[in-house]
């Protein structure tokens, strides 16, 4: 069995760019399921799920309360709620207080998933202006996940890769085309 | 704590050892239960967790069980407990599209009832009570309904049926007033002092509030239109299936259901029994 099961995802600033390269750099089976927070303005229906879809040519979801989380899909957090992975690997949403003024926020979603995957998940941390998903990224390696830092010399808003470099070190640092292939290579590592 | 689950991890156990914190959360919420009747055990875990953790925080407390003795021997700061549990957040109207659709949708049906009962269960602190009172009111409605208003939080309850709100919010809910088919000018309906508005009280004189837990308590009347919104993404999938059950017992034949915008029947063991009538509006119909 493959040892990783599931990637969590976070970007802010300069987000839609980043995720559509390292998405759109995957190879078109990657298997494991990816879930993914980007900070944008409230508003109540974010096409993001579908923009992403068109743009990718894959499989892209907003993450809905209670659903079961699915292999080969990419799953986005809908705005104005947190995004959580429960133990029983299905999504919850919740109102909650905002978190470095974001809901959805980074951590939230990096925290639960790490309770629940513990060392079969990898947490990549991308471009933004904010210290969201610092936090989270720890608890993933707390938990025995991998974890990715979008090299801040190449990002677009360093803020946010900084943040997590202030606070760990993480298993690798790199620019976006890099970590396309290290995901790749761990999804294909199976068996 | 993150110390300890490395220190776990490291000690070479597998996956399924819990972790401290976990042990500690769920003697916790069965000392909640066993003491005062609160039952949040079947409650989504991951936004559980987080809320305990952040009153830990507030509380100054060093551990969960350090909280768990005090809850025990404070009554009172169970009650403090409380408020972090239950996410006291809401607006008038909120999801204004929802309202629209109910007005639009289920009003003209319900008006075919010679009298009717409405249940807004986990209404919190009111808001979402006054939203449907003023729509009841300009619909003709209000004087035959009777609102079932319901929540397990004393103290929200309590600010409910007081109907004062902060005047910064007014103007975001006059907003969403207007978008879900506000008849008149908001303002008609409350009072405006220095810093809060108080809800005409005319307008509770057919609301009821009570204390009741979609967790452990049953159904109590018959009604016509539930609606619960926003409290179920809190639950987990059995605790959900419980709710969605005291919901179509308590519904009369072809009753009426809004969910939050996020809810959905789609996942329950009650899919079957209601059809939907407004799916972006989260609006279901008893079969
Ligand atoms: C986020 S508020 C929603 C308020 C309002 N319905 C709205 O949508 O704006 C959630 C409410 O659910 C209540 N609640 C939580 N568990 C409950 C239970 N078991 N039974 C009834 N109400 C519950 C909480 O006390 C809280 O007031």
């Amino acid at each position: 069995m493959n040892r990783y099961q599931a990637v969590v995802v976070g970007a802010s600033a300069g987000g839609v760019e980043a995720l559509l390269g390292l998405f759109g750099a995957l190879p078109s089976h990657f298997a494991l399921p990816i879930m993914t927070v980007l900070h944008l303005p409230d508003g109540r229906h974010s096409q993001l799920a579908q923009v992403f879809e068109r743009r990718l040519g894959r499989m892209v979801r907003e993450g809905q309360d209670k659903a079961p989380i699915e292999p080969g899909i990419i799953y986005v957090a809908g705005p104005s709620y947190h995004l959580s992975v429960e133990r029983d690997f299905t999504f919850s949403l919740s109102q909650e207080d905002r978190v470095h003024y974001s809901r959805p926020s980074i951590d939230v979603l990096f925290e639960s998933a790490a309770d629940a995957y513990g060392k079969g998940l990898v947490g990549v941390l991308l471009t933004g202006a904010n210290e969201d998903g610092a936090k989270g990224l720890v608890s993933v390696q707390q938990c025995g996940g991998l974890t990715l830092v979008q090299d801040p010399a190449q990002a677009r808003i360093a803020i946010m890769p900084e943040a997590a470099l202030a606070l760990m070190r993480p298993d690798y640092i790199l620019p976006i085309a890099g970590l396309a292939r290290l995901l790749a290579e761990l999804d294909t590592s199976a068996c | 704590m993150s110390s300890e689950q490395t220190a776990d991890l490291g000690a070479g156990h597998e996956a399924r050892v819990e972790h401290t914190t976990d042990i500690e959360i769920r003697l916790l919420i069965e000392a909640i239960y066993l003491k005062y009747s609160y039952d949040f055990r079947d409650y989504s875990g991951a936004s559980i967790k987080r809320r305990i953790q952040h009153a830990l925080h507030q509380f100054d407390c060093r551990t969960v069980s350090a909280l768990q003795e005090r809850v025990l021997y404070e009554p009172a700061m169970f009650m403090q407990l409380l408020q972090y549990l239950t996410i006291p957040v809401s607006e008038m109207f909120r999801d204004p599209e929802h309202f629209l659709a109910l007005r639009r949708e289920v009003v003209p049906l319900l008006k075919t009832y010679p009298s009717l009962k409405v249940w807004v269960a986990g209404c919190s602190t009111g808001e979402e009570v006054y939203s449907m009172a003023i729509m009841l009111h300009e619909e003709g409605l209000l004087d035959r309904t009777m609102i079932y208003a319901t929540d397990i939080n004393p103290t929200s309850l309590e600010r409910a049926k007081q109907g004062i709100y902060s005047l910064e919010n007014i103007r975001a809910y006059t907003r969403n007033y207007q978008l879900a088919g506000g008849q008149s000018a908001f303002s008609d309906y409350y009072t405006a002092g220095y810093e809060h508005a108080i809800m005409d009280s005319r307008l509770r004189r057919n609301v009821t509030f009570a204390d009741h837990s979609l967790a452990t308590d049953s159904v109590f009347s018959e009604t016509q239109l539930v609606s619960c919104r926003n409290v179920l993404i809190y639950f987990n999938r059995k605790l959900q299936d419980r709710a969605f059950g005291l919901f179509h017992d308590s519904l009369s034949h072809r009753g009426f259901l809004m969910l939050g915008s996020k809810e959905t029947l789609d996942f329950s063991a009650y899919s079957d029994a209601f059809e939907t009538l407004s799916k972006p509006e989260r609006i279901y119909r008893k079969l």
